[in-house]
């Protein structure tokens, strides 16, 4: 398969002596959904500083779709759209007219500029404001506008610094569904992202970065097989009494309130049994959820192990 | 990049340049023709009726090309300073810097824009000097060309400034402590042949000396230096200028870490 993103032994030490990357390889495959995750200041957005060439490498390679970005500059910059972390339009211009000054900088010719930028802002929620000036957006709004602005060109790899960062739920699931609809159509995608149930949902594999280093690379399913155990939280119908639950027999279960209780479930544990337990008690399950997202469980036990 | 996606590329950083000083036109184009027409009314109408003649000129006559190209000056520089820091300032340049725009067309819409709001206000003071004189153009192609190269320059010039610019304050500097006396020492205002000999050396280390003399000739037909070597300099300024702000955007002066 054909790698959209190879990244060989790439360093950076900026000018002020923070060395920010310390000797990254990283493979992303044509057509993934690939998470990029990491505290803040791992090194992610540095990364992406340097694929998209804002920011200069000390050494090492960075190719994209086998083109080295320091060599063939303008090739690759066709193949890539970049959706930064930070909101960076002029606030004064119109929604329609960033859109097709982006294309513009593409070379778009004037007519299809015009057609993708009614595609885009159509697909992102945007078209009825095509004629505000983009101060006058709401903030998820305005990351809408950066994912259109990114995409008017068709890029084959979409970059997502963060996308999602203060947007309300409702709209982050909206924005989950499409960038699922342009990744399904062959568009690769590398997200960071500090919400970690996005990671999960979305990607098909993930790195973890950490002061400047990989400390996980692998696909999301073999990581999350990783988790030794999970707390699961049991909502329940009836008012619950200490001896209803406390038979369930796996490692530890502990009341929350009347009507819910949690219970650590290993790796090797069967849920059923739990099922099993309640039923002859008469208790009626109401619905079970995770305590905490799995993703976030391991991406902090990595952490501390790093 | 095809040869017509980089005039695409082109094509859109000039209208982009346009539509921001057109959409700011209170600023950018009212006030330098507010103030030459004050220039026009109080030292060539009011004060330059008691001076009489400058180099064989009524002193109206022999300001007016000085306070055109002045305006010029002004504002083509002005225009690029502003536009490509503000664009630094809230990183909109970085749309711009991820596409695949080489450098060379980034540098020369940038420049396009900035000598289309020179000539702009230029056109615009020409127009305002018929309220106060007449004049018709001795020599057109001098007059067009001095103005297109002195526009590029001070364009060239504005770009090198917001390149290192880290702050408002400077890309106010440049403006306010070099560009300025320059212009009043460059001859706008008096002929060289009344200044001391010590000042007529000073004066030719000015650039602006030969720029604004140069249109003075194009329009009037009288000037105080040599016309071919003015153009043979302007031209290797923006020769000059060109390569240094090709060389520093390749750098990733003031632009990339």
């Amino acid at each position: 398969m054909t790698s959209a993103i190879s990244i060989n032994d790439l360093r950076k030490t900026y000018a002020n002596g923070h060395e920010a990357l310390k000797g990254i390889n990283l493979e992303v495959q044509a057509r993934d959904f690939f998470a990029l995750l990491g505290p803040n200041g791992a090194g992610k957005s540095t990364i992406i500083g340097i694929i998209s060439t804002l920011v200069r490498q000390s050494s090492g390679t960075v190719s994209v779709f086998g083109r080295n970005v320091a060599t063939h500059v303008y090739e690759t910059k066709l193949d890539f759209g970049v959706v930064p972390q930070e909101v960076n339009f002029s606030p004064f211009e119109k929604v329609a007219d960033i859109v097709m000054t982006q294309a513009g900088y593409y070379g778009l010719p004037r007519a299809l500029a015009s057609e993708r930028t009614e595609k885009y802002l159509r697909k992102l929620g945007l078209w009825e404001k095509r004629d505000n000036r983009s101060r006058m957006l709401s903030g998820g709004m305005k990351r809408r506008l950066m994912i259109a602005r990114a995409l008017v060109h068709e890029p084959r790899l979409l970059i997502l610094d963060e996308p999602t960062a203060g947007v309300d739920i409702e709209l982050r699931r909206s924005m989950w569904e499409f960038l699922q609809e342009i990744n399904q159509s062959g568009t690769t995608i590398i997200l960071t992202t500090h919400y970690l149930e996005e990671a999960e949902n979305l990607c098909r594999n993930i790195a973890i970065i950490d002061e400047g280093r990989i400390i996980e690379n692998t696909s999301m399913k073999s990581l999350l097989g990783k988790l030794d155990s999970q707390t699961l939280v049991f909502d329940v119908q009836d008012e619950l009494q200490p001896e209803m639950f406390a038979g369930i027999g796996l490692a530890r279960s502990r009341l929350i309130d009347p009507h819910s209780f949690e219970v650590d479930i290993g790796r090797d544990d069967d849920v059923n049994h739990v099922f099993r337990h309640l039923e002859t008690k008469n208790v009626t399950v109401k619905g079970v959820r995770n305590k905490t997202n799995r993703l976030e469980q391991l991406f902090l036990s990595r952490l501390k192990s790093a | 990049m095809s040869g017509s996606h980089k005039y695409i590329a082109f094509e859109t950083i000039l209208i982009k340049e346009i539509r921001r000083f057109a959409r700011i036109w209170v600023q950018t184009l009212v006030p330098p023709a507010i103030t030459i027409g004050l220039y026009f009314l109080i030292f060539g109408n009011l004060i330059g009726t008691r001076i009489g003649e400058m180099g064989g000129y009524a002193y109206m006559d022999f300001i007016v090309p000085g306070l055109i190209m002045m305006a010029v000056i002004q504002n083509s520089y002005a225009n690029v300073v502003a536009s490509f820091f503000s664009q630094k300032f809230q990183r909109s340049i970085e749309e711009l810097l991820v596409s695949p725009v080489p450098n060379y067309i980034i540098l020369a819409g940038f420049i396009a824009g900035g000598v289309v709001r020179g000539l702009a206000v230029g056109a615009i003071v020409t127009v305002m000097s018929f309220i106060f004189t007449d004049f018709s153009i001795h020599n057109v192609p001098v007059t067009v060309g001095v103005v297109l190269m002195t526009a590029t320059v001070f364009s060239l010039a504005g770009f090198v400034n917001a390149l290192f610019a880290n702050s408002f304050d400077d890309i106010s500097i440049i403006p306010t402590f070099v560009l300025t006396p320059l212009i009043y020492l460059g001859g706008v205002f008096y002929s060289v042949e009344l200044l001391p000999e010590a000042g007529r050396i000073v004066s030719s280390f000015n650039p602006i000396f030969y720029m604004v003399n140069t249109f003075r000739y194009g329009i009037l037909g009288t000037s105080d230096v040599n016309i071919m070597w003015a153009i043979v300099m302007l031209t290797a300024f923006v020769v000059a200028l060109f390569v240094a702000c090709i060389l520093l955007l390749r750098k990733g002066t003031g632009l990339r870490h």
